[in-house]
């Protein structure tokens, strides 16, 4: 589902980046991706959103070629992946409902349909009361949820996680986590970059470990 | 909740109803977003107001000063000069002929002898004029079109015909004044033309950096949407609208603007109409007019769009 073919991404004049990293997620795998800050986790996840092109290497997602999409096919395989950031990115001026309808109304669906989704993916993560809520009255985990909700509402194939759980507590991380284990228990691929090595161990599930932009453990 | 799909073919699934519903609801909320800072986007939309009606005030002017030169045109004369050989009744038969000439209006006749006496007292000769033995002024006829309205032009030609008569020794036209009038008409309306040139562009610039600032106001906004798969039409077409409903607002702010004008004018210009004892009216802008002003303003204003959005959006990217 997601291949990388010894991809080097680096930025100039900057040390960060990623040299020569390969590796295979088969589809309907859960994968961590760990490393201390600046180990190039969120490089990575950027180059398989296609947020960033890498300078040499391949990279495949869901079938693609990633260097074969132009940028005018770029957003219809946006579509393909969904994606979860620390800082949840939602929009402050529309309601959580909206919020988790954009993908939705992007793709072109028709209003039942996009009403029947976005319920379906708010109660999924407990957040359907408030789906006519603005996103700045709900807690953190509760805007992660919306997050998660608008990553998944489209049923995409491949979602990302980036530090989804950074400023979570613990209980809280551990209910984002079990969440991203239902889903994947659906079929769906996920690769989650985090820090927090204590909740990959509770998890045992694979997990990529990155320093200094090279892959050093797969297991 | 996920399904897999092992589809190696990007490409988006339309659905028409879907999409002009969309459509819709993009037209009526950007219009909305306009509403929402009414004091600033108001004074973009008087800015375009006036650019829009300074060259459409202008081309009315024009049009009024043309209908004018219409009105003035009776004033167009000839004066023929009969040779001095003619005997009175060859005179009293071109008159005849002359006046059965559908063409002509006004025809006055001046015998050699009232020609002297009207010289007598105007010129203040009359001193010098007594000592001459014998006359020698010929027969004068003065006459005006029949057609107020006749082009000077064809005028001309109706006066070169007369002057092939017989009895016609000059014939002079008196309609300089005429065609200096609709010169300056015609380098009023050039003028107007070049100044709508520059105001429209004005326009396109003013809307475009409206635009500008606005997809920079949602910069933010526009990552999401890219990031979640928003194509370059469906992030482009709020501002598109937004740019069409601005051309809108300004073309009928600008119609507006006209017509008070007019109706600060109109009083003033009928007085002053009476008194040269003409009926002129001032003509507002005709719906041709409005109709045009309107389509070229909501034109411009897509174009500004379109401009501003392609200088910006392949900028913005999620980082």
């Amino acid at each position: 589902m997601i291949r990388f073919d010894r991809v080097s991404k680096s930025y100039p004049g900057s040390q960060g980046g990623l040299h020569e990293v390969s590796f295979h997620i088969e589809p309907g795998e859960m994968v961590f991706l760990t490393g201390h800050s600046g180990a190039g986790k969120s490089t990575l996840l950027r180059l398989v959103g296609l947020l960033e092109r890498a300078n040499r290497g391949q990279v495949w997602v869901n079938g693609h070629n990633l260097s074969r999409i132009s940028s005018r096919r770029l957003p219809l395989f946006r579509r393909q992946v969904g994606m979860i950031f620390q800082d949840h990115r939602l929009l402050a001026d529309r309601t959580v409902f909206d919020n988790v309808a954009l993908p939705l109304v992007v793709a072109g669906l028709g209003q039942a349909e996009i009403r029947r989704r976005v319920q379906a993916a708010l109660d999924k993560v407990g957040l359907l009361k408030k789906a006519r809520a603005l996103p700045v009255t709900l807690s953190g985990g509760e805007q992660q949820r919306v997050g998660i909700a608008r990553a998944v509402v489209s049923r995409p194939p491949v979602v990302l996680a980036d530090e989804p759980t950074g400023n979570l507590d613990p209980e809280l991380s551990l209910e984002i986590m079990e969440l991203f284990r239902q889903f994947n228990q659906v079929g769906v691929t996920l690769l989650i970059a985090t820090h927090d090595l204590a909740l990959v161990e509770h998890f045992s599930c694979r997990t990529l470990t990155l320093r200094d932009g090279r892959l050093v453990g797969d297991r | 909740m996920a399904r897999r799909r092992r589809t190696n073919r990007l490409r988006a699934s339309l659905q028409p109803r879907a999409w002009l519903l969309r459509h819709l609801q993009v037209f009526v909320s950007s219009l909305g977003r306009i509403w929402q800072r009414p004091f600033g986007n108001g004074m973009s939309i008087l800015v375009i107001a006036i650019a829009i009606a300074l060259p459409a005030g202008l081309q009315l002017l024009v049009s009024n000063l043309a209908q004018l030169a219409g009105h003035w045109e009776g004033g167009a004369s000839a004066t023929l000069f009969l040779k001095p050989e003619v005997s009175d009744r060859q005179v009293k038969a071109l008159l005849q002929r002359l006046g059965n000439d559908q063409r002509i209006g006004a025809l006055e006749h001046l015998t050699p002898q009232q020609a002297l006496e009207e010289f007598r007292q105007h010129s203040g000769l009359s001193e010098a004029i007594s000592l001459l033995e014998e006359n020698p002024l010929p027969h004068v006829v003065l006459l005006k079109p029949a057609d107020a309205g006749l082009s000077p032009e064809r005028f001309q030609a109706l006066v070169r015909e007369l002057r092939s008569q017989p009895e016609v020794d000059r014939a002079m036209v008196d309609l300089q004044w005429v065609s200096r009038f609709r010169a300056m008409v015609q380098l009023l309306r050039r003028g107007s033309q070049v100044l709508a040139v520059l105001l429209s562009l004005a326009v396109v610039l003013v809307i475009g950096n409206t635009i500008r600032l606005e997809i920079q106001g949602r910069r933010e906004e526009i990552e999401i949407v890219k990031l979640v798969g928003g194509s370059r039409a469906f992030i482009r077409r709020p501002f598109l609208y937004e740019g069409f409903w601005y051309g809108l607002l300004g073309g009928l702010t600008a119609l507006l603007l006209l017509e008070l004008s007019l109706l600060f004018l109109r009083g003033p210009v009928e007085r002053l109409a009476q008194l040269y004892g003409g009926g002129f009216r001032l003509q507002g802008p005709d719906p041709a007019l409005a109709l045009a002003m309107l389509l070229v303003a909501v034109l411009l204003g897509v174009i500004g769009a379109w401009l501003a959005v392609q200088q910006q959006l392949d900028r913005i990217e999620p980082a």
